[in-house]
């Protein structure tokens, strides 16, 4: 086989989620009228923002051969944070003073704790050499409890007309959660394409000691990539608790595994090394738009879980067969 | 009882055995004696089933047979003790020594009382007193050894190998092994037995096997030769071109170790013992050792792969420092190791050859934080010509090189962050003769251009063929040093083999 023909190939398979999604609407749309409108479709997007912005955050880690699962409850914290800094403001104890936030104060600060948290996470897995899994389903338990603590188990509501625009304004007639999805998935793309971290975190998922060998600092990089997924989640957090208007305090539960199989439909290996943040972002569209459409088609609650569990394993199936193909 | 005729097993078209008939009678212990890539691990994978697909005959009780696997060989009655322990580590004494072959009462529970009683039958047997219950993981590395022989000798087999059995176990353990295979012996069996330790050689066997480069060199009776004679054996083979001494070499140390000893980091034991030595600019400095020398420690702890617990002085292009904590640190000094296993050290088989070859020196491509397509490029291009690397394009799988060229690729990315320190283990293990060669070639390459050379290797060709001066090690410790020329295979292998 010559490379061009090598090339075409690899080229097709690329392209297979985006026919897989296109035939996917065509369906939906035969079947329901309202699927193809323009407000439907905005609505669309705008949900799966959010997932966007997790699941590209997963697939650093997972591309490093690690997981996250507290991303879910990383960002429930965030939104509940920014949305109480943004509705009481901070108190400094001991003295009395009480500190307003401008929504673009209360957004930085929410950031932050989800980077923080991200931070505790990279720490635990690189210096205890604590499992990936096992210490991110510790923090999926603890930032939850640290949301509801901070809550008190109530929603924080009525957050201002400014910051609800972030999530259900529009600019350039393009919803903003929209323009931030695209913000993230760019620069995500051209980490990982262009910047000697993105090659390292390919190389430690890919062979953590040969990449220890050739003198990166591995520990260091792990790190960071969890505290850019805890950051990345605290931003899903703020568009959430943004488009709602309140910070709920379980918010985000189980938004892992739609990030997770975001990141599986893109063609990531869950064994790391291999993957594509374009991959993920196709991989979060198909499963907003099942949803969507499941939902038009009036198939039950039930199955729509049913069927989004097939989708995921016919996803991995096919790419599995195509990797063996290779080799 | 058993015979191999003409067995002939390549690997990628490289000869591991050629043309090997063996004889190995019945109640007879059987020395298997040969350097490291001599062929033996080859012969015993076929013997024991592990390897199907060879060429030529194996005869079992006088019957052509081809083993379909590991548990068909033991089956019909051949045992292998291997040198890698193949225990569970949580599981316990007893569970370990029938796994797989379970005993159970006639409703199908286990039968864990008469699986017990047997154990501590065959424990005794090793004079070992244990505690049937605890894990193994709790043993000592000399028990996990014994457990694997009891674990042979639970199946009854005509035909028992061990490879190098007593490698961990102390002197009164090594004693009840010697009782067991003289038992073994007296009731008829085959015992095949590894070791590089002579005088167990002369204590057990009966009759001898050299194998040299995968051919038989010749098989006879032990009280027919001695020590010297079999050490002639293993090595005696026309050397290739030696190199001596240098113009090249200069009189500048670029690397110092003082008195280096590194801990066990689990036993009351250590891996390096005051090592002391030099390395000076333009010089091949060997390293050689048999298995379990310490040869790999050394260069990890230079490397910075063992941090904190290695004591002594070093120095490094002049300067006096600690020993290195990190290979980032290393390669910053200037001190690079290319590994010996290149799939799991020295290579991302995932990323492409030029992503594999960068990947080092990514810093220095960078611009504004932004990796430079162009210069990555033309560092790639200017390594795979000068390393004659055999690529379709950079953006080949470096998975699917061939090993020399994939070798090539881990020299290229160290060179690549210039070095004045070159360390390389084992650096032809598994590539053929042709690029063999061209690693030689580059290896004096680098020393010509300046840089101290460490080439740490198990073949003596290889550091004959390449190294100044050849260190050797045994258990930890560096028992000879020589000048190449004055060095012959002999008084080397004599400075290597421990246990005289």
């Amino acid at each position: 086989m010559n490379m061009s023909v090598i090339a075409y190939k690899k080229r097709l398979q690329q392209l297979q989620p985006l026919i897989a999604l296109f035939l996917l609407c065509l369906i939906i749309a035969i079947f329901s009228d309202r699927f193809m409108t323009m407000t439907n479709l905005w609505n669309v997007m705008r949900q799966i923002s959010v997932n966007i912005c997790i699941a590209v955050g997963m697939t650093l880690v997972i591309i490093s051969a690690g997981i996250d699962l507290s991303v879910g409850s990383i960002l429930a914290f965030a939104g509940a944070v920014t949305a109480s800094f943004l509705s009481m403001g901070a108190e400094i104890p001991f003295f009395g003073i009480y500190i307003g936030f401008t929504p673009l104060g209360a957004i930085l600060v929410g950031i932050a704790m989800g980077g923080i948290l991200g931070l505790v996470n990279g720490w635990v897995i690189t210096y205890f050499k604590v499992q990936p899994f096992v210490a991110t389903l510790a923090m999926l338990t603890i930032a939850r409890g640290l949301t509801m603590l901070w809550t008190q188990g109530y929603p924080i509501s009525s957050l201002g007309k400014e910051f609800a625009t972030i999530g259900t304004g529009w600019f350039l007639g393009v919803p903003i959660p929209v323009w931030i999805a695209a913000i993230v998935t760019v620069l995500a793309v051209f980490m990982m394409k262009k910047t000697r971290f993105g090659r390292y975190i390919y190389a430690i998922g890919g062979n953590e000691r040969a990449a220890r060998l050739s003198g990166i600092k591995v520990n260091r990089v792990k790190t960071l990539v969890y505290m850019l997924s805890g950051m990345l989640a605290a931003v899903g957090g703020i568009l959430v608790t943004s488009r709602l208007d309140s910070a709920q305090p379980n918010a985000g539960a189980g938004y892992e595994l739609d990030a997770i199989a975001a990141v599986v439909i893109g063609g990531t290996s869950l064994s790391g090394g291999r993957g594509l943040i374009m991959g993920t972002v196709l991989g979060a569209v198909i499963i907003g738009v099942l949803n969507n459409g499941l939902v038009l088609l009036g198939v039950s609650p039930f199955w729509q879980q049913v069927v989004k569990g097939l989708v995921i394993l016919i996803a991995v199936i096919i790419d599995r067969s195509q990797h063996k193909d290779k080799k | 009882m058993v015979s191999l005729k003409n067995i002939t097993k390549t690997f990628n078209g490289v000869h591991a055995l050629r043309d090997v008939s063996i004889e190995f009678p019945a109640a007879k212990v059987i020395a298997l004696i040969g350097e490291n890539g001599a062929g033996k691990s080859t012969l015993m994978n076929i013997l024991s089933g592990v390897y199907a697909d060879y060429e030529g005959e194996l005869i079992y009780k006088g019957e052509v047979i081809r083993f379909q696997g590991p548990r068909d060989a033991q089956d019909q009655g051949i045992a292998i003790i291997h040198q890698e322990l193949n225990l569970i580590p949580y599981l316990s004494v007893v569970e370990n020594i029938f796994l797989g072959r379970e005993l159970v009462t006639s409703w199908g529970a286990l039968d864990v009382a008469k699986m017990k009683a047997l154990a501590k039958e065959l424990l005794s047997r090793l004079k070992l007193d244990l505690d049937l219950d605890i894990p193994v993981s709790q043993l000592k590395v000399g028990e996990c050894q014994l457990i694997e022989i009891a674990k042979a000798l639970l199946v009854e087999s005509d035909v028992v190998i061990m490879d190098e059995p007593t490698s961990a176990i102390s002197e009164s353990e090594v004693n009840a092994l010697y009782d067991i295979i003289r038992d073994l012996k007296a009731s008829g069996k085959t015992i095949v037995y590894i070791s590089h330790k002579m005088k167990e050689l002369f204590t057990l066997a009966d009759e001898y096997v050299v194998l040299r480069d995968g051919q038989l060199v010749r098989q006879g009776l032990m009280v027919d030769v001695d020590e010297q004679q079999l050490v002639n054996m293993m090595v005696g083979r026309a050397l290739g071109e030696r190199t001596y001494c240098q113009e090249r070499v200069t009189e500048e140390r670029v690397l110092h170790v003082e008195n280096l000893s590194l801990p066990h980091p689990a036993k009351d034991d250590m891996l390096l013992e005051n090592l002391s030595f030099d390395v000076y600019k333009g010089e091949i400095l060997g390293v050689f050792g048999l298995m379990g020398a310490g040869r790999t420690e050394l260069l990890e702890t230079l490397f910075g792969l063992r941090g904190k617990p290695a004591s002594g002085s070093f120095s490094f292009d002049g300067k006096n420092t600690s020993f290195f904590s990190s290979p980032n640190e290393a390669l910053r000094w200037g001190l690079a190791l290319v590994p010996e296993d290149r799939k799991s050290d020295g290579l991302v088989l995932g990323m492409d050859v030029r992503s594999n070859l960068s990947l080092s020196v990514l810093s220095s491509l960078e611009k504004l934080g932004v990796l430079a397509d162009i210069q990555e490029k033309e560092l790639c291009r200017q390594y795979v010509e000068r390393l004659r690397i055999k690529t379709a394009t950079d953006q080949q799988q470096v998975g699917s090189l061939s090993g020399g060229n994939q070798q090539k690729v881990v020299l290229a990315k160290y060179l690549a962050t210039h070095p004045k320190v070159l360390m390389l283990d084992e650096p032809t293990r598994g590539i053929d003769v042709y690029a063999k060669g061209e690693i030689y070639d580059l290896i004096r390459e680098q020393a010509t251009a300046g840089l101290g050379v460490m080439v740490v290797s198990s073949e003596l060709p290889e550091l004959f063929a390449v190294a100044d001066r050849i260190l050797v090690m045994c258990d930890g410790r560096i028992t000879k040093q020589f000048k190449t020329e004055e060095a012959t295979e002999e008084s080397i292998l004599q400075a290597a083999l421990p246990d005289k």
